[in-house]
């Protein structure tokens, strides 16, 4: 048995200034060092607190029931006071948690940050010797060390500590690599500070969370693996240890079961305390985070804001029917009065503040502001697909004179696709990576749709030549890490319009891609909207964007409107501070990277 | 694939014979001499020692005698016990079902509770997801022989529900096999559930807050199948190796506890082959421990690879 730490520290926590002041503010954090204090000073001191020798011998108190004689705790099966026999146990403890983790950490942090930093040869020797070590079953060696070899407890913790040490190294390795890679440990190489100090100042600083949080761990197991040794009669049997009395006990059990509680809570407080002082430390470093329930966010909204809110973001079934009217001849898409918060520890943050936009059927809208105007929360509210801690305080959103917000979920995902669609950001990662493009496609048309297998199949296929892909039917088998990114956004454009929905709402769609296919997505937006008349809103930092598809433009900043009108008034002749800014910044882009001349000629005019 | 299988157990193969190198070295530095006389009585002279070192081939070069092991494992034999002469692979192949059912056990209870638990906790949230924490570090704090301790006690020993002891094979009968293997295995994976059902929660959650799952959702996809379709395939190779690792810790706790329910397995043989000086009993029991690790490592290697298009060639 090894112990294994590695998948205990999700993610590269980053440690804060006045972490040990956090910690000290968690009560469970505090008590666990208490006890662990104890249980260091007890193993110091304890050649004179034992009230007795431990192997002093009173056969007149054998067995002796705790709190009956001077025998406080009681006596064991051979007569010797159980209480000194816990005391002098605390040191055994405290040595094999103190060897395994410190050899554990030592070989585990050396290996990972050489394999991580340096990489190469270094990476793949030592990946090799820890791949070894992690097939070596532990247990049965301890018992040869100690049966065949006559090892000492110590000798046997150690090695215990390099069988414990590739969860720490391949932890160390993932976190080093991660680092290494960052713009400030480039900065670090290029002013010339040598290896050794990047490494120790910024790297080691960098990965310190999860070592601490490891190391404690580690140490909580050290202490119930060498009890479980001892308790297996491994060992000098002599010596008085937590396992070996837990041993003494069991066997013990018909004639005096209580001698079991002593050891056993000796090592559950002791295990516990580590464990429960990792756990603290991740929980400051990583924050904790437990998911809420649905009744615990209706509860929370509620004393946020109040009872609408609630029904807005999270949907009510009782209300549902009367938002859910219709009204006729109504816009596209219309948001009215839209403001949308987060609240993180309970304290409401505005995102959107009140924005209202309208898009009618074959109009295409720009939404243009910089990253944290609150242009992507906006459409991702329109869509009804705002990340969950999302609160939507008020306002209304109508799809074609429906009402969205307060809508159920199930009903919402009726008008996905057939009366509204949407093409992400980032085309890769908005690709699922188990499933090929044609399997993804086929779901969302047969959900759309009630159209056989084959009818989807083909209608995908069709819809991928009409986006531009020569081949449609390798595209439809491949997945998505076997094309390039311009096809990837291709592809789920083609997801998106394949049902020919009324309202295309895309989200910076050609940000993530290369300039030459930027220009090729924007045609192919512009042709596919032409062609279908839908209307189009679509979210862009960029004006050359705008330029190239919209009619109309509205600028966004610090979640409000601050400026909207057809796109060439605005164009020729910006009212706010801030869109001149914005046009200015496109100006010099196009003068350096010469964009498309559509978009200059607009700007001329 | 084929390339991908074949590299992989050469991987096994080099791993088995190194793994097994260093802990023969571990076994025989002491020199032949002093294993010898742990057979021989107490006032048994140095030429009888020598002797019987030389009988048993302890005199030889170490790397000589490990090729010589080695090749025996190669031709299906495992070498034969100092002490009775009995070959190794007969010693061990009463001892190895019973270490291997607790393994499975555990590793099926583990399974049917830790997925559904880390599951629900990462889509249903609340009160669920609380549980689970709270779980995981309460009993991330007990050692898992005290589990078994506690459990034998209740269940065996008190209640009297179960054999306290014993192991009963289960060729002869599957409910008697069950009722002896079942406390134990509760004992192992208890320990172990809580942790591979907060690693399940941890994944399922990553997985349900990537962009994909957003646009799944933009299609009008029912969160039914996001969740079970979707999200569970994404999340299954990082369980798999969560779970093969497990197998390890697995194989480790079953040694520990077989001995507080007196079961026959490989953990009695090998702390009494230890302390009788019988070698060949011990590195018997290391080489088929490691290729139980290898052969879960390759099948786990083997279905990522299914799993995860990009691996598959």
């Amino acid at each position: 048995m090894s112990i294994d730490v590695s998948t205990a520290v999700s993610s590269a926590p980053v440690i804060k200034r006045g972490i040990f002041r956090q910690i000290l503010r968690n009560p469970l954090a505090v008590a666990s060092s208490v006890v662990l204090l104890i249980v260091v000073v007890v193993a110091i001191l304890q050649p004179w607190i034992m009230p007795f020798p431990p192997q002093q011998v009173t056969l007149r108190l054998t067995n002796a029931p705790p709190f009956t004689s001077h025998y406080i705790l009681g006596g064991d099966k051979f007569g010797r006071d159980i209480l000194s026999r816990l005391i002098a146990g605390t040191r055994g403890a405290v040595i094999a948690a103190l060897i395994l983790a410190s050899i554990a950490l030592a070989i585990g942090v050396t290996f990972g940050l050489i394999a991580g930093y340096f990489g190469k040869i270094f990476d793949s020797i030592s990946s090799w010797i820890f791949a070894v070590l992690i097939a070596a079953p532990g247990i049965i060696v301890l018992i040869a060390l100690y049966t065949l070899i006559d090892v000492s407890t110590p000798l046997a913790m150690a090695t215990l500590g390099v069988l414990s040490s590739p969860g720490i190294f391949y932890l160390v390795r993932t976190l080093t690599m991660t680092v290494r890679n960052e713009l400030y440990v480039d900065a670090a190489r290029v002013s010339g500070l040598s290896n050794f100090r990047i490494v120790g100042r910024h790297v080691l600083l960098a990965i310190k969370g999860p070592i601490i949080i490891l190391a404690a761990f580690l140490s909580g197991g050290a202490i119930a693996v060498s009890a479980g040794l001892e308790f297996l009669g491994l060992g000098d049997p002599k010596d008085p240890t937590w396992g070996g009395m837990l041993n003494d006990a069991f066997t013990n059990y018909y004639i005096a079961s209580w001698q079991l509680i002593w050891p056993g809570a000796a090592l559950g407080i002791a295990t516990a305390a580590f464990v429960l002082l990792g756990n603290a430390f991740r929980d400051t470093l990583e924050g904790a985070f437990v998911r809420p329930s649905a009744r615990a966010r209706r509860r929370q909204i509620a004393s946020l804001i109040d009872e609408t809110a609630v029904a807005k973001t999270l949907g009510a079934s009782a209300t549902a029917a009367a938002l859910g009217t219709s009204v006729p001849d109504a816009a596209l898409l219309d948001i009215e009065d839209l403001q949308i918060c987060y609240a993180p520890n309970n304290e409401l943050t505005t995102v959107v503040d009140g924005i209202s936009l309208k898009v009618s059927d074959g109009e295409v809208v720009g939404l243009v502001g910089e990253s944290g105007s609150g242009k992507t929360q906006t459409v991702f509210a329109a869509l009804g697909l705002l990340p969950e801690q999302a609160i939507v305080a008020r306002g209304s959103i109508r799809l074609g004179g429906v009402e969205l917000l307060g809508m159920p979920e199930q009903r919402i995902s009726h008008y996905r696709g057939t009366t509204m669609a949407y093409v992400p950001q980032e085309p890769l990662s908005n690709l699922d990576p188990s499933f090929t493009i044609g399997s993804q496609l086929v779901e969302g048309i047969r959900v759309q749709t009630t159209m056989s297998r084959r009818d989807a199949k083909q209608l995908a296929l069709s819809t991928l030549a009409r986006v531009g892909i020569r081949d449609p039917k390798r595209t439809f088998a491949s997945y998505p890490h076997e094309i390039s990114g311009g096809m990837a956004q291709r592809a789920l454009i083609a997801g998106a319009i394949a049902c020919k929905p009324r309202l295309l709402v895309a989200d910076e769609p050609t940000t993530a891609l290369d300039v030459t296919v930027q220009a090729e997505v924007l045609d192919l937006l512009r042709d596919l909207q032409r062609e279908t008349g839908m209307g189009v809103l679509v979210v862009t930092h960029n004006f050359g964007v705008v330029a190239d598809l919209c009619d109309r433009v509205i600028v966004m900043r610090t979640g409000k409107i601050v400026e909207e009108g057809p796109v060439s008034e605005v164009f020729a002749n910006p009212q706010h501070e801030y869109t001149r800014q914005l046009l200015a910044a496109v100006l010099d882009e196009t003068e350096t990277r010469e964009r498309t001349p559509r978009a200059t000629s607009v700007l001329a005019s | 694939m084929i390339i991908y299988i074949v590299r992989k157990i050469l991987t096994g193969v080099v791993v088995f014979i190194s793994v097994t190198a260093l802990t023969f070295v571990l076994f025989y530095v002491r020199g032949g001499e002093a294993i010898a006389r742990s057979f021989l009585p107490a006032n048994a002279s140095i030429e009888q020692q020598a002797g019987l070192a030389n009988s048993l081939g302890l005199l030889r070069p170490l790397p000589v005698q490990y090729l010589d092991w080695l090749g025996q494992v190669f031709t299906g034999s495992l070498g034969r016990s100092f002490a009775s002469g009995q070959p190794v692979l007969d010693a061990l192949s009463s001892r190895i079902p019973v270490t291997l059912s607790l393994v499975v056990v555990s590793l099926l209870l583990m399974i049917v509770l830790a997925v559904p638990m880390g599951v629900s906790a990462a889509t249903r949230g609340g009160i669920l997801d609380r549980g689970l924490q709270l779980l995981s570090v309460i009993v991330q704090a007990i050692p898992g022989y005290w589990l078994a301790l506690i459990l034998v006690i209740v269940f065996g020993l008190t209640l009297r529900l179960v054999p306290a002891t014993g192991y009963i094979p289960i060729t002869t009968s599957f409910t008697g096999w069950l009722s002896t293997i079942i406390l134990p295995s509760i004992a192992i994976a208890l320990g172990s559930v809580a942790f591979v059902a907060t690693q399940i929660r941890g994944s399922m959650l990553d997985v349900m807050r990537a962009d994909y799952v957003r646009t799944l959702r933009s299609r009008g996809i029912s969160r039914r199948s996001i969740v079970f379709r979707h999200a569970l395939r994404n999340a299954a190779p990082a369980t798999l190796t969560i779970l093969s690792l497990q197998v390890i810790a697995l194989l480790g706790g079953a040694i520990i506890v077989e001995r507080i329910y007196a079961l026959p397995g490989l953990g009695t043989i090998s702390i009494n082959a230890g302390q009788a000086g019988d070698v060949p009993i011990v590195l018997g029991t290391v080489a088929f421990m490691v290729v139980v690790i290898v052969i879960v490592n390759l099948v786990t290697d083997i279905l990522n690879g299914f799993l995860n298009p990009k691996a598959r060639i």
